[in-house]
């Protein structure tokens, strides 16, 4: 696992910011043209969705080494959250429900994150457990929070920022986009500066990061908070965005557990690895269930797909844990480098 | 408490009116050689008083008094277990002791407060490395400035004002060490993946670039080659010399000892046996029993 922060050396070969705009020029101009609803529907409103919930845990499991199974409660807290304050706060702006949703996540992950200061590995794992039955608990106990709907599934108000409505598939991808957009952004610049060392240090020699002064209890806090920003950020966007409804059973231990694989399969500390890990976890079923479908035909319905995803998921991560702790991006980079010294030869 | 009379009794030279305040602080009640002392609080700039320590039922140290003064290089040796380690360990607050306890300039300490060490003025290096392995050699060593960091996060991500002066000083800082210890070369490589010595001159640039007034440094010669050791103990010489910078170094090579220390303290088995110049120590029988064995095997600590 040491060469977590893989992302610096390899970016400096190709100018960053060009790879970045250009991704950027094809995600809002060529995919909003060329995109079909199902491809918005299916796979890019869950991608963005699951790609920021990643990056949220990234900061907090791959950056400053503390590893929790609590991302879908924060999710949760996000998605109840917005809902609550777009309810209940009288022409508050979309824009200011879900900032102050990220805030009321990142309060609950502070609290969850307190054992932190004395548990480690395996056992700050567990305890964060405790957020993810609790939220669930809590949300579904006191039907306040759905608004007291019947069901405890409600509709998600529409989308819209500043007066421009954020309509359909479209409309609703360009939204989530935009915020993960700006949220990625803000992360990098996190992860780089002097806190982002500290998230570091911490990870890797919690002595010594204290002897040379980092402020380890507040930086774990931070840590925390941070990651429960963003990934309560993250539940709005599937909720709101992806969904279209907010209920507190998508938000399960299952969800906490297939972020913690984004992150592991994409790229511990890395910015680009979340989104490595959630393109894989988001396509990789359809293509399971297209390709089951065709070679076996009818014996392969949703019981078997499901099965047969956990078990190749299940392998994929082995094979990953084993043979590439690095992650996707670890693999994407030695391949390009790879074609690239291979071009240069020939 | 021989030994301890020994210690005191090589810095007689120097006599100092006697100063009560630092009296009573107390270095060490039990000897009669009272100018000496106060020559020693004067200008120490670390103190251990009875220091024990044990682990279970590991005795690790007993009753250790050891002071540094200011600006000089004070080694401490011994044999593999003797409690050196440890002894720095308790220094830099990693180890509480059972009993005793460590004056940092003016304060004393019980448990000294690791958090705050670095604005205690002291940095230290580790014997099995601990270096941030994820992190760039330049990055660890600009993360050497943690503690004088005020900026939040939301300025350092926002990059403005203090955050980008802090930074900026930071990297400039760490790029002058980096230089001055000849790291240039490898700044950006990742430091997990040096080879050991470097890595070994990283943790010095590391702490060295906190421009601490006390450093710490345990065997940051270990492993490495005849050239490599000479070239670090320049270095440390150097750090010394250039920022008048106190050092503590423990170290198993006797003749970079010898060379290099003004001032050595013998433990074994976790007791303080010798305390004095190289001289004395070369000279001195228990240390050559317990340790050294035959003495003029070791006269080659000049040139280092
Ligand atoms: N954290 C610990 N837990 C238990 N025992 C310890 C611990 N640290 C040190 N000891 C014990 O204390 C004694 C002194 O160890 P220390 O590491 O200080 O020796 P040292 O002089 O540095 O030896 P070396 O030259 O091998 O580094 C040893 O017996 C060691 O086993
Ligand atoms: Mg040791």
């Amino acid at each position: 696992m040491s060469v977590l922060t893989a992302d610096l050396p390899v970016s400096r070969s190709l100018p960053g910011w060009a790879g970045t705009a250009a991704l950027l020029a094809v995600a809002y101009v060529a995919v909003p043209i060329f995109g079909t609803s199902y491809l918005f529907e299916a796979i890019l409103l869950p991608f963005l969705a699951l790609s920021l919930a990643g990056l949220g845990l990234n900061i907090l499991t791959g950056y400053a080494g503390q590893v929790s199974l609590g991302s879908a409660a924060f999710m949760a807290v996000g998605a109840f959250a917005a809902f609550n304050f777009n309810l209940r706060v009288e022409s508050l702006p979309l824009i200011a429900s879900i900032a102050l949703a990220g805030f009321a996540a990142a309060a609950i992950g502070l609290v969850f994150g307190l054992p932190s200061l004395r548990l480690k590995g395996f056992y700050l794992a567990v305890s964060t457990l405790a957020a993810q039955f609790f939220v669930q608990w809590a949300l579904t106990k006191f039907s306040w929070f759905s608004n007291d709907s019947a069901s405890g599934v409600i509709d998600a108000p529409p989308l819209s920022i500043a007066g421009v409505a954020f309509e359909g598939p479209v409309g609703r991808y360009l939204f989530s986009l935009t915020v993960v957009t700006v949220l990625t952004f803000l992360a990098y610049r996190l992860v780089i500066s002097q806190t982002g060392r500290n998230f570091i240090a911490v990870r890797d020699n919690e002595t010594a990061a204290r002897i040379i002064g980092v402020p380890v209890l507040k930086t774990k806090l931070l840590a925390f908070a941070i990651s429960s920003f963003i990934i309560g950020v993250a539940g709005v966007l599937w909720a709101f965005a992806y969904l279209r409804t907010v209920e507190p059973a998508g938000f399960n231990l299952d969800r906490s557990f297939q972020i913690l694989f984004i992150v592991i399969i994409g790229g511990l500390a890395s910015i680009r690895g979340a989104f490595f890990g959630a393109a894989l976890i988001v396509v990789f079923p359809l293509v399971l269930s297209r390709l089951g479908s065709f070679l076996l035909g009818d014996i392969f319905d949703s019981g078997v797909l499901d099965m047969s995803q956990r078990i190749v998921l299940g392998t994929l991560i082995i094979l990953f844990l084993i043979l590439e702790p690095d992650g996707l991006v670890a693999l994407w980079d030695r391949v390009r480098k790879r074609i690239g010294t291979g071009l240069r030869r020939s | 408490m021989q030994a301890m009379n020994y210690a005191f009794g090589g810095l007689g030279s120097v006599p100092f009116p006697p100063d009560v305040q630092e009296h009573l602080a107390g270095l060490d009640a039990r000897t009669d050689d009272g100018g000496a002392r106060h020559a020693e609080a004067r200008d120490s700039a670390l103190s251990l008083s009875s220091i024990s320590l044990s682990f279970g039922g590991v005795v690790a140290l007993t009753d250790i008094d050891i002071s540094v003064r200011k600006g000089e290089i004070r080694a401490i040796i011994g044999p593999n277990g003797a409690g050196k380690s440890s002894l720095i360990n308790v220094i830099s607050g990693v180890y509480r002791p059972d009993r005793g306890h460590v004056r940092i300039g003016k304060n004393r300490y019980q448990q000294v407060p690791t958090q705050k060490l670095a604005r205690l003025g002291i940095a230290r290096t580790f014997q099995n490395l601990a270096l941030f392995k994820g992190l760039s050699v330049l990055d660890n060593v600009v993360a050497g400035r943690a503690y004088t960091v005020r900026s939040t996060f939301l300025g350092q991500i926002a990059g403005l004002g203090r955050a980008r002066r802090e930074e900026a000083d930071a990297r400039d800082r760490a790029g002058r060490i980096l230089d001055f210890l000849h790291l240039g070369h490898v700044s950006g490589r990742l430091a997990g993946t040096l080879p050991y010595g470097l890595q070994k001159r990283v943790e010095l640039a590391r702490a060295l670039v906190a421009e601490p007034d006390i450093l710490l440094l345990d065997e940051p010669m270990a492993g490495m080659t005849a050239t490599e050791k000479n070239e670090m103990a320049g270095f440390v010489r150097a750090a010394r010399d250039q920022y008048g910078t106190t050092v503590v170094l423990i170290e198993h090579d006797i003749g970079v000892v010898m060379g290099l220390s003004d001032r050595i303290a013998v433990l074994d088995y976790g007791r303080k046996i010798a305390d004095g110049t190289p001289e004395e120590i070369r000279a001195d029988q228990r240390v050559i029993d317990a340790y050294l064995g035959v003495a003029s095997e070791n006269e080659d600590g000049e040139g280092i």
